[in-house]
């Protein structure tokens, strides 16, 4: 069971180009918001029509522009699960839940296996806008696999719920979807939830896909200034390659790295909580004066102005633990410590 | 008191607000899909006899179905049958006023229509007939119910376009509008009074129920 995406599409001067295999697994679609993605799973789905390109799902052929094939997004078996869930307001939990059923002879026990499954029993009679919205999305998520899908498509599925419910619904996605046997496409733009639900993921940025990475991948070695953007990285800056060192011109740095700079490194990153205010053997020192100090909820961030930085040059951001800050004040000098294994080479 | 003019405009009104509710959903359905331009074209041809003067309406009706006009003329050769004078024949001028009452009401619960319930319609397999019948109509239903009652109360009212396509014959033609006008002239104040107050009660009742279902659209969302 496979899901195979290579297409492009032209939409007004945006170019979406998407190249992507999903195995049987959860394959995170991870991208700003305006990038692609759900034009990428609107594609997949047959609710848009690429402008060339290859779509297999299952070793089945669901749009090839060289050989004519475009199936209907009825004939495909894809799954969608759409942001604001798409119930059918006139209809009950269970109406809906049967209308993805088409053969009429199962639809009544197909409804009410489901409604089981997903403890939708006491809200069968109810409609869409009377539930909450987990509720609907336990009944938006029970109407697809009512209708049997062989991969399934979620569209940024926490992106309309409050903080709380949002990590209940997660810890009901996620084990819904380890029961399923087939791809599952995931398209958000928070690497919390990624990190939280899938193993691979995949890097859109401004219209093109980036690749397929493991987390330990996206979160250790990302590869492009994107992905390290998007994997939550804060401090990016023009990095210029010297055998193994690379050189920051933004914030007057040169840092020593582990292993040699491949010659078309253009970017360095530093990870905010990877940098420490305690001295450590063999990791770069970094004299800065202390700009400002924020207290977040559970961190405190630490504004940092390097020595020799160019002036109009972005502040170091330093995350450290609640607990453990030391008293660091406005105006303070501090010397911070980057290990040389921490510093995410770009391009 | 002959009652004929109730029942003759009861039956036009009944049978062209039938005909404009089937064209002007399947209008409205079929001209929001269409590319801009064309449907700004389309647009304005179909929302025409709404704010033209209805003696307009009727000449334009009576140079096409006229008796001494191609089509009129044809029909009349092929079937003799005359289009215009009878008592039917209020049923075309009826159609073309009331039309763009029911198109643009129900083109506008389409537009607001959430495009992602007819695609998550058919992601779960379903045929567009289905989608249509079952989710987009109802979903709709306020705002195509109120088009309906509306070119039924224009229809009712009708009275420029129908006086010169279908005249005024007692007892043939006559409906309660042009009725009305007839008794004015003839200074039958208390026939016309009376009419009057039936015109008024029949139409008083269908903006009571207009302003019902508007009201019933506003509680629900």
């Amino acid at each position: 069971m496979s899901l195979t995406v290579r297409i492009k599409k032209q939409l007004g001067d945006f170019c979406l180009e998407a190249d992507f295999t999903a195995e049987q697994e959860t394959l995170a679609l991870l991208g700003a918001s305006g990038c692609g993605k759900s034009v990428t799973l609107k594609c997949i789905a047959g609710i848009l029509q690429p402008d060339e390109g290859l779509i297999q799902l299952d070793g089945q052929t669901l749009y090839d522009s060289a050989a004519g094939v475009c199936l209907p997004p009825q004939k495909r078996g894809v799954g969608y699960l759409f942001q604001n869930y798409a119930l059918f307001p006139n209809m009950t939990v269970r109406q809906n839940i049967a209308a993805a059923v088409t053969d009429k002879s199962r639809r009544r026990a197909v409804a009410e296996e489901k409604l089981r499954q997903f403890q939708l029993e006491p809200l069968a009679d109810l409609k869409p806008a009377q539930l909450s919205g987990g509720q609907q999305q336990r009944t938006a998520l029970a109407r697809i696999l009512a209708s049997e899908p062989r991969a399934i498509l979620l569209d940024e599925p926490f992106s309309a719920l409050d903080s709380y419910l949002k990590y209940q619904m997660e810890l009901e996605l996620t084990e819904m979807l380890e029961r399923f046997s087939g791809p599952i496409l995931f398209v958000t733009h928070d690497q919390g939830e990624v990190f939280r639900a899938c193993r691979r993921v995949c890097v859109m940025d401004q219209g093109r896909t980036q690749g397929v990475l493991t987390l330990r991948e996206l979160f250790h070695a990302p590869g492009t200034q994107a992905a390290a953007r998007l994997s939550g990285c804060k401090n990016l800056a023009d990095a210029v390659p010297q055998g193994t060192k690379a050189v920051l011109p933004q914030w007057g740095l040169t840092l020593e790295c582990d292993r040699p700079v491949p010659a078309d490194i253009r970017c360095a990153g530093i990870r905010a909580d990877l940098i420490s205010p305690h001295p450590q053997e063999g990791a770069n020192a970094v004299p800065c004066t202390v700009q400002r100090v924020i207290q977040d909820v559970f961190t405190t961030i630490v504004l940092l102005r390097p020595e020799g930085a160019a002036v109009d040059a972005p502040p170091l951001r330093m995350e450290v633990d609640r607990d453990a800050r030391q008293t660091v004040e406005n105006g303070s000098r501090l010397t911070v410590f980057i290990q040389s294994r921490d510093i995410l080479l770009l391009k | 008191m002959d009652w004929y003019p109730l029942l003759n405009s009861l039956r036009i009104a009944a049978i062209s607000t039938a005909a404009v509710f089937f064209l002007g959903i399947f209008a409205a359905h079929y001209i929001a899909k269409l590319p801009r331009l064309v449907k700004g074209v389309l647009d304005v041809v179909l929302t025409l006899p709404l704010v033209l003067p209805p003696t307009v309406v009727g000449w334009l009706l009576l140079v096409l179905l006229g008796p001494k006009h191609p089509i009129g003329a044809w029909v009349l050769d092929t079937f003799g049958v005359r289009l215009t004078m009878n008592w039917w024949s209020a049923i075309f001028a009826t159609i073309v006023v009331a039309f763009p009452l029911m198109y643009r009401t129900a083109r506008g619960a389409f537009e607001s229509f959430d495009q992602n319930l007819a695609d998550a319609g058919r992601t779960l397999g379903r045929s567009e007939t289905w989608i249509f019948w079952r989710v987009q109509m109802p979903v709709c239903k306020q705002g195509i119910l109120a088009g309906t009652v509306l070119a039924f109360a224009r229809a009712l009212g009708e009275y420029g376009a129908t006086s010169m396509v279908a005249g005024y014959t007692p007892g043939r033609t006559a409906t309660i509008s042009t009725t009305v006008y007839q008794l004015w002239r003839t200074n039958d104040d208390i026939g016309a009074l009376k009419w009057v107050l039936v015109n008024i009660a029949i139409s008083a009742v269908f903006l009571l129920a207009v302003n019902l279902l508007e009201s019933r659209k506003g509680g629900r969302r």
